[in-house]
């Protein structure tokens, strides 16, 4: 029995991805879910237009932190900075009782504006646009697509290049004529066909089952899925490089699997987090593309409301999937480029490699 | 045409795997790199494939068009048959078609491995998984066939099949550059290199190694010195590196000296060297 525990803190002590996990993950997981598990949104964003915005806007509780005020403005123009996620409040002034635009893609905000809101009383009218009943499935379908997503492109995707690691078949493809980029290409195609295939079912299971709108271009809404999954497969080569075995591919994907479910403002408000964690959601890329997903199905909003978070997702993309393919091609080339010897035909040519 | 390694020296960190070593493996002939564990004979194969930077040194090898190598571990999809590797692995050489197909039955055949073609490779028996990774290396005919420890772990009549092929492969112009454990196996190669801690002890035809060897092998049930002595089966051998072959000790019995007596010799005098 001594012997045996002798052993295993032996064994423990030489796995330092273990040994990570169980001392950095508990301290990761207090520290994470102390500042960012916080359903209570403080303030919400908003909007007040019509003729007596600035009066009404000085006339708001503090809660309702007025970020536009324009006199201008229309119903039409609140409902389009509803739509692109500018506000999650609109006062509509010039009508009574005061028209009151909640933007119900934003669940907690919405939740704790319509409790203010009922405060007021007869003067306003509340209405709740993008997920009238508050459902929490509305909200929650959207980005659980982008999560599936993520599990099959870190997860799944590391251990089936792992696999080749682990049964010596890497070593085979080194010396094989193919390009390393022809090697991942080739590797991530079939994981990319598949989480297309789920997307889309998951996608149309939770319109069936849940009633969720599908209110934008399901184009924009592909070409959102298309470019965040390059993150992730990215993510699952990249995994891929820094793993020997299946079981370190899973501990390893787990430690970025983790912070997007907690982080990205899937299940807690990005707005309700310290500032110190949610920096964090903000490097996430789950969070832009939960944006994305959510502001497609629900609020309709066209690409070009969601520029910030497709530039996003694209330059994570080119980054993580450049960095990933370098590493693998490193793995796969380790001699470096062969160059003709000058004894063989041009034909065949010998390589020499100093 | 004559593949080579010219000087090459690599290290991994603070180890020497490999120290100024020329290997030089003309087309049709069998080389076999043999040496006892760690003694660089991995990284000399994958020197020649190109998987390994050196230090110093050249490779002079063909294109990976017409490079076959059988890496030391099992070299096939297990979750894929039989046939679906080899038609893999010829994919990306570029053979398809009916040239494919011929190819696959000739080496199927040659391997006896017809019967087991829609077999998953996971389900094969050791020695069949390496027939279908040499089958696989092979499968484009490639002007430098590299198999790393080919018969390791593999029951005598698979080695006996697997060397048939390794003998046919030079035949037909191959050059072959092999690793093995087994010293009976390296007497049948033209040419033999003797590894020790990433250094060539010594090299050359079978009849050349052995007319070189210098010093010599005793037999006795109780050694003199133990630093110099060996077990073969039932007796001990021993080296004496500066006797005079026709004066053995006294006490002792002369015996003529094997492929595995005449290795494990040259490495005991390089340790015991480095050690005084």
């Amino acid at each position: 029995m001594k012997a045996m525990v002798i052993k295993e803190f032996r064994e423990l002590v030489r796995d330092r991805r273990t040994l990570g996990m169980l001392i950095v993950m508990p301290l990761l997981l207090l520290v994470i879910f102390g500042y960012a598990a916080n359903f209570y949104v403080s303030t919400v964003k908003t909007a007040v237009v019509g003729p007596q915005a600035a009066q009404t806007a000085k006339m708001l509780p503090s809660f309702f932190d007025v970020t536009v005020t324009e006199p201008a403005g229309t119903q039409a123009d609140a409902e389009t900075l509803l739509r692109d996620n500018k506000v999650d409040v609109a006062f509509v002034t010039g009508k009574t009782p005061v028209p009151a635009l909640v933007n119900g893609s934003n669940l907690f905000a919405a939740q704790s504006a319509v409790a203010a809101l009922n405060k007021v009383g007869n003067a306003v009218k509340t209405q709740v646009l993008y997920n009238p009943d508050l459902k929490t499935s509305w909200v929650m379908v959207p980005a659980i697509i982008g999560l599936i997503l993520t599990f099959i492109g870190t997860i799944i995707t590391s251990i089936g290049m792992v696999r080749e690691r682990e049964a010596g078949t890497l070593e085979q493809l080194a010396v094989m004529p193919i390009k390393p980029s022809r090697v991942i290409l080739g590797k991530i195609a079939p994981y990319f066909l598949v989480a297309s295939v789920d997307m889309i079912i998951v996608t149309v299971l939770g319109i069936l089952l849940f009633s969720v709108p599908f209110n934008g271009n399901p184009f924009a809404f592909a070409l959102g899925a298309a470019i965040f999954l390059f993150v992730v497969l990215g993510l699952g080569v990249f995994i891929s490089t820094i793993s020997q075995t299946a079981g370190q591919a899973i501990q390893t994907a787990f430690f970025f699997l983790l912070p997007q479910i907690l982080l990205s403002g899937m299940i807690f408000p990005l707005e309700a987090m310290a500032a110190g964690v949610r920096w964090i959601g903000y490097l996430l890329p789950l969070t832009y593309f939960t944006m994305i997903s959510q502001g497609i199905m629900l609020r309709g909003a066209p690409i070009t409301a969601l520029w910030l978070p497709f530039v996003v997702l694209t330059a994570m993309a080119v980054v993580v999937f450049t960095g990933a393919t370098l590493r693998f091609r490193r793995d796969l080339a380790p001699a470096g480029p062969a160059r003709p010897a000058p004894a063989r035909p041009a034909a065949t040519g010998t390589v020499s490699t100093a | 045409m004559t593949y080579s390694v010219r000087s090459a020296t690599v290290r991994f960190g603070h180890t020497v795997a490999l120290d100024d070593v020329t290997v030089e493996v003309p087309a049709g002939s069998v080389v076999a790199v043999v040496g006892g564990d760690g003694a660089g004979k991995s990284t000399l194969l994958r020197a020649l494939a190109g998987e390994v930077s050196l230090d110093r040194g050249t490779v002079e090898a063909p294109p990976r068009q017409h490079l076959g190598y059988l890496p030391a571990s099992s070299g096939s999809w297990a979750a894929l048959t039989v046939t679906q590797n080899i038609d893999f692995v010829a994919g990306i050489y570029g053979l398809a078609g009916d040239e494919l197909a011929a190819r696959r039955a000739e080496l199927l055949d040659r391997a006896s491995l017809t019967h087991a073609a829609g077999r998953l490779a996971a389900r094969l028996s050791g020695g069949m998984r390496r027939k279908l990774g040499f089958v696989m290396a092979i499968v484009h005919r490639p002007d430098l066939l590299i198999l790393d420890e080919p018969t390791t772990g593999i029951d005598p009549v698979s080695r006996i099949d697997l060397w048939r092929l390794v003998s046919e492969a030079a035949a037909s112009g191959a050059a072959v550059l092999m690793s093995t454990t087994y010293l009976d196996e390296a007497e049948r190669a033209a040419h033999l290199v003797v590894l020790d801690r990433g250094r060539v002890l010594v090299q050359g035809s079978y009849d050349q190694v052995r007319a070189g060897f210098a010093g010599v092998v005793t037999q006795a049930s109780r050694p003199a010195r133990a630093e110099w002595s060996w077990r073969r089966g039932r007796v001990l051998h021993e080296y004496w590196p500066g006797a005079a072959p026709s004066g053995p000790p006294a006490g002792t019995t002369a015996v003529a000296p094997d492929l595995e007596d005449i290795v494990i010799a040259l490495s005991l005098a390089r340790r015991n060297a480095v050690r005084s």
